[in-house]
């Protein structure tokens, strides 16, 4: 996948079209709106009274609701744009679901730069970490709708604190593993390089590196990181990048922690986290302006490989969008 | 639910053992009153039963003021109340703020403001249609500044939900105050209000067992009218 890569509401529809199936599976669930979903779920709060609740455009109420339902046994699932969802409740997340030790399945969309034309209002690519930072989480980051239907059923039977990261930005196919862990996609030598895709990045990650000597392996599970599958892929003295499509570094931490014991190299690639990018246009465009289009994660691995940075220069020569990120 | 009465000298005494001294605290004294009369002669809980699903919830919202709240429910036998002594030290399940996770009794970690009323009303969706059970939740006057009670107060108020209480303990701590009043704002959203003072449990009592079929009902107490029962 790169820029031309399919965009559409995939995930998003494909959540809608599971929550049925969800909520008649498990009594115990209810779905909770903050307007955005509500109108695409009519039919479903007509099949389920009561059971999808849209509290208007209050997205503290939201959390805080969510919070109380799940007190008193709900399970709850809760929606909408993942700056709203994330950052504008973020203390609810931290008090309202954490410090209650209580649980709730968080469904974003608007995943990064997806509302590319909305401007920065409506993208939120700290969403992962931000929530990995708070204790107790599990971070969802799916490539491929087959596994969004996946997890949101198999989190809907748990009592887990859950993000479930939906984007427009989808892979050709579902790969991950049911219980998190580290996919091995092009297998290679053992001491090949490897290169980590998160979730949607893995198509990308495959056309970018695809006559480049490294394995690629890939997780839609950044949080808890399978420290022991990376360790374990990553062999004796790893040389690793790590792809992913939120705020550059969100698992560097881990990875670090993962590879403590051992001589490492690693670049981690995402989403630029030290200019805001002021600048419409489609998702394909900011992907290259973040360096997170094929040519651009190409650039990063080749940087690690110890090949000659200038190779791939950008085609057409200065563009404001270039200058933005720091690399 | 047993019916003991909760002597107010004998609570008294236990929210002196929480605060040190036998001083006024006035986070903690405004809202003994309140809890203490709830727990008396207005929620259906068991302390052999902390987690009954079909218990009432006491919601302390207004998490700076425990002591009130610990020393009622020690008194009540949810804990020992030689827990009194020692809040929070290193070993004490008590803090400043109390947690859910750590005190049989409470039902929500609080301190940081603004969270109980939302909290609340979740569980009054929760609860509602699946178990007898009502929520009151206590804010504090000065809580109401936050954003987020405004919020929650709109949705109990169009939700309708009936199994829900807010007390609003008013003892005139906000800096702006309320023009128009408290119970204004859960008035135009369709709550139904009283406004009573402390010093008669028997007024108290009935102000907080008021419910109405179809809307949640909030009582705003105003505490600096004095108390029957002067220490």
């Amino acid at each position: 996948m790169s820029a031309g890569a399919p965009r559409g509401p995939g995930m998003r529809a494909r959540f809608y079209a599971e929550l049925d199936p969800v909520l008649a599976a498990h009594p115990d669930v209810d779905v909770v709106l903050a307007v955005i979903g509500a109108g695409n779920l009519a039919p479903v709060a007509a099949r389920h009274p009561g059971r999808v609740i849209d509290v208007g455009i209050r997205e503290q109420a939201m959390i805080g609701v969510a919070g109380g339902l799940a007190l008193t046994g709900r399970r709850p699932i809760v929606h909408t744009y993942a700056p709203f969802l994330v950052e504008r409740a973020y203390e609810q997340l931290k008090l309202d679901l954490g410090h209650q030790d209580v649980g709730a399945i968080l469904v974003s969309i608007g995943a990064s730069f997806d509302a590319s034309t909305e401007g920065r209002t409506h993208q939120a690519p700290a969403d992962v970490a931000l929530v990995s930072a708070l204790p107790g989480w599990t971070v969802h980051v799916p490539g491929h709708p087959d596994e969004v239907a996946a997890m949101l059923h198999a989190e809907a039977a748990t009592d887990r604190r859950v993000y479930l990261r939906l984007s427009t930005g989808q892979n050709r196919r579902p790969w991950a593993a049911p219980d998190g862990r580290l996919v091995t996609i092009r297998p290679g030598p053992p001491e090949d390089p490897l290169v980590l895709a998160v979730g949607p990045m893995l198509d990308t990650v495959l056309e970018a590196t695809a006559d480049l000597r490294v394995r690629v392996a890939y997780t839609a599970t950044p949080h808890p990181l399978d420290a022991a599958g990376l360790r374990s892929l990553a062999g004796p003295t790893p040389v690793l990048a790590v792809v992913e499509p939120s705020l550059e570094g969100t698992s560097a931490a881990a990875v670090a922690a993962a590879l403590a014991d051992r001589p490492s190299r690693v670049v981690h690639v995402g989403v630029p986290r030290d200019a805001e990018l002021r600048r419409y246009g489609s998702a394909a465009d900011h992907a290259a302006a973040h360096g997170l289009d094929a040519a651009g994660v190409r650039r990063r691995v080749e940087e690690l490989l110890g090949a000659r940075p200038g190779l791939l220069a950008a085609p057409g020569g200065p563009d404001p969008r270039a200058v933005s990120p720091s690399r | 639910m047993t019916t003991t009465a909760l002597a107010p000298d004998r609570v008294r005494d236990l929210v002196a053992r929480v605060t040190g001294d036998e001083k006024h605290d006035p986070s903690a004294h405004s809202t003994l009153d309140v809890v203490r009369v709830l727990y008396d002669r207005v929620l259906h809980v068991d302390p052999d039963r902390p987690d009954d699903p079909d218990r009432d919830r006491f919601v302390l919202s207004k998490g700076h003021g425990p002591a009130s709240t610990y020393a009622v429910l020690a008194a009540r036998g949810f804990f020992p109340a030689a827990w009194l002594d020692d809040v929070a030290s290193w070993s004490s399940r008590l803090g400043h703020h109390p947690d859910r996770t750590l005190v049989p009794g409470i039902e929500i970690g609080s301190g940081s403001l603004g969270h109980g009323l939302p909290l609340a009303v979740g569980m009054a969706i929760g609860l509602r249609g699946r178990s007898p059970a009502r929520v009151v939740v206590l804010v504090g006057d000065a809580e109401l500044d936050e954003g987020s009670n405004a919020e929650a107060i709109q949705v109990a108020g169009r939700f309708g939900l009936a199994n829900l209480t807010c007390v609003v303990v008013d003892n005139h701590s906000d800096g702006y105050g309320w023009p128009g009043g408290i119970a204004a704002r859960f008035a135009v959203e369709g709550w139904t209000t009283t406004d009573v003072d402390n010093r008669s449990d028997d007024r108290l009592a009935a102000a907080l067992n008021r419910r109405d079929a179809d809307r949640p009902t909030a009582v705003v107490v105003d505490t600096t009218r004095g108390s029957e029962v002067v220490a």
